[in-house]
């Protein structure tokens, strides 16, 4: 069954074609992503279903209706619409933020107060603890949430969103993701969603609608975008990460991460820090000017340091510790046994003359794991 | 100086009288300037264009001197209370009419989009989201305005509408130093209080979401 039907579709904004002789069809029930790089017409196409934006040419048909004979207010309050930056009103109450459209449908006040009791116990947040807090008293996560639900507090048919894990931090994003994807097959409410994350995408669609230059590159379920990708354009989005692997795992140098976090011994304290902000780690890798292995060092080590108001200036001078490493050319099960075994954060991966070329960490250990099924799986 | 406490009782009527005066015309003043001001604003905000034209043509108008729009406005619509009053809500309307433009210009683009997706009309977004969201803004722009009106009230007695001005320049004229006194002292007072008294509104109107 088809929800959505697109149907010669072209945008134009400035002389220039943001969306261009667009065809598809979302069906009834899925989860269709619509992705691609930055200003291949994902976000124009998303907002033409609500008529935030009008299309140049061509039709688009809801239920086989078309659209642009429908009152663009009355189409928006039947269309669940969430966005990236959440937009929760920051003057209203939780549960008047969840109400904006019952309200404008003109619920009656026992209806609607129900209805956001148990939006809210759907997504495992409590009502009475909730519904009366304002906006800016919920994290990120809990902010979008609120705004998910908002989208879905009448029912609607259909979902648009919009970028809306984009903002949050990775563990945040995964358990909304959960959730959303939860929501919508026990509602069976039908999603369009715009994202530029393959792996969002991989995650949650039925189908994937990969875009390009304001058209459709390639439409299909992600095990088939993945199997069959029609051109080097979706090969080469997909990425080499997504790629069927059948080499055995066999050389660390396979396994490793080669974004190693390192800092020369000559930097100094505030630079390691910023270094760490920057990045998200909680250790440096410290090497000399030709990336040979000096030491690691943590944040614990640099706060104490700052905290006994040392002469320590650079980075080099502060308690090199011994860190567990392994040969670049050992085998893979070596690094993994190290790990296993002696529970370090990580491996440093260095050559011979040790030079760093990478870590080794529990997460490489998932990920070479989970290469060997995949592989399996594609082989098939 | 001392001798203020007695001046006082002696001309009690009198100060009554032109309190009482100066009051009622920079309320009305004022009122009748949010009145054109706030609609006038909001409606701005729909023209962006044309906003930035009215708002600089208003401005300049600000900048007359007002005993220089006294002195205008005498000839053309004589003496009396008429003349101060008109003269008053011009001046009352452009910082309400900027600040109402800028509060809901300024309202992150992020709850407009939200708004319109939802599906709510011109008038709901109004009333739901840019009133509410730029409600402090216009609040202050009031605040300013009222300051600003009932201090300049005390010039609108040369124009014969009488007001504590009155008082000061009756005594400037007599050298009568408590006259004055009586005058400018209350008007400070009242332009203090009316600030306070505005931005504790202000502050109790406003939702606790946008308190922090």
């Amino acid at each position: 069954m088809v929800k959505i039907k697109f149907q010669n579709v072209r945008k134009v904004y400035n002389g220039t074609d943001v969306v261009d002789n667009l065809n598809l069809e979302v069906a009834t029930g899925k989860f269709t992503v619509l992705i691609g790089p930055s200003g291949c017409g994902k976000t124009t196409t998303l907002k033409m279903v609500n008529r935030l934006v009008d299309p140049s040419a061509g039709e688009i048909f809801i239920e086989g209706k078309n659209i642009s004979d429908l009152n663009p207010v009355d189409l928006r309050r039947r269309i669940g619409y969430v966005i990236q930056q959440i937009g929760l009103f920051p003057n209203m109450t939780i549960a008047q933020n969840i109400e904006v459209v019952p309200r404008l449908l003109h619920w009656p006040k026992q209806k609607r107060l129900d209805r956001t009791a148990e939006l809210l116990s759907m997504v495992g947040m409590d009502p009475q603890q909730f519904m009366n807090r304002y906006p800016s008293e919920l994290s990120g996560g809990q902010q979008q949430r609120i705004g998910v639900l908002r989208a879905l507090a009448v029912e609607p048919p259909i979902l648009l969103m919009d970028e809306p894990f984009g903002a949050l931090d990775p563990i945040t994003r995964e358990s909304l993701q959960d959730e959303i994807k939860k929501l919508q097959m026990k509602l069976g409410v039908t999603v369009l969603f715009v994202t530029h994350d393959m792996d969002e995408a991989i995650k949650l669609a039925d189908m994937i609608v990969l875009m390009r230059e304001g058209q459709v590159e390639q439409a299909a379920s992600p095990e088939k975008l993945l199997s069959d990708p029609v051109s080097d354009f979706v090969q080469e989005f997909i990425g080499k990460k997504h790629l069927p692997t059948n080499y055995d795992v066999e050389s660390v140098w396979e396994i490793m991460n080669p974004n190693a976090v390192t800092i020369a011994k000559t930097k100094g304290i505030n630079e390691s820090i910023a270094l760490m902000n920057k990045r998200n780690v909680d250790s440096l890798i410290i090497v000399d000017e030709n990336r040979k292995l000096e030491g690691i060092v943590s944040v614990e080590e640099i706060r104490a340091a700052g905290r006994q108001e040392s002469r320590i200036r650079r980075i080099g001078d502060l308690g090199i510790r011994q860190v567990p490493t392994i040969n670049i050319h050992s085998q893979a099960r070596d690094a993994f046994d190290l790990i296993v075994n002696e529970n370090p954060r990580f491996i440093v991966a260095v050559d011979d003359e040790d030079i760093v070329y990478g870590i080794v960490t529990k997460t490489s250990l998932v990920k070479a794991l989970a290469g060997v099924v995949w592989g399996d799986e594609t082989d098939v | 100086m001392s001798d203020l406490p007695i001046f006082l009782q002696r001309n009690w009527g009198t100060f009554v009288n032109a309190l009482g005066t100066h009051l009622k015309l920079s309320f009305s003043a004022v009122a009748i300037g949010i009145c054109i001001a706030v609609p006038t604003g909001i409606l701005l905000t729909r023209f962006p264009k044309a906003a930035k034209k009215v708002l600089a043509g208003v401005g300049v108008l600000q900048t007359v001197p007002s005993m220089v729009m006294f002195g205008l406005a005498m000839p053309l619509l004589g003496i009396g209370i008429r003349t101060a009053l008109v003269v008053l809500i011009i001046y009352s309307i452009l910082p309400i009419l900027r600040n109402t433009y800028t509060g809901i210009s300024e309202i992150p683009e992020k709850y407009i989009i939200a708004a319109r997706g939802m599906g709510m009309n011109g008038f709901q977004m109004l009333m739901r989201v840019e009133l509410p969201l730029a409600g402090s803004v216009i609040i202050s722009g009031i605040q300013l305005s009222a300051v600003y009106i009932i201090s300049w009230t005390t010039i609108a007695a040369l124009v014969g509408a009488g007001g504590l001005g009155d008082l000061i320049y009756t005594g400037i004229m007599t050298y009568n130093y408590s006259m004055i006194l009586l005058g400018a002292a209350p008007a400070s007072i009242l332009a203090v209080l009316t600030s306070l008294l505005i931005g504790w509104l202000a502050r109790i109107a406003t939702p606790r979401g946008l308190r922090m």
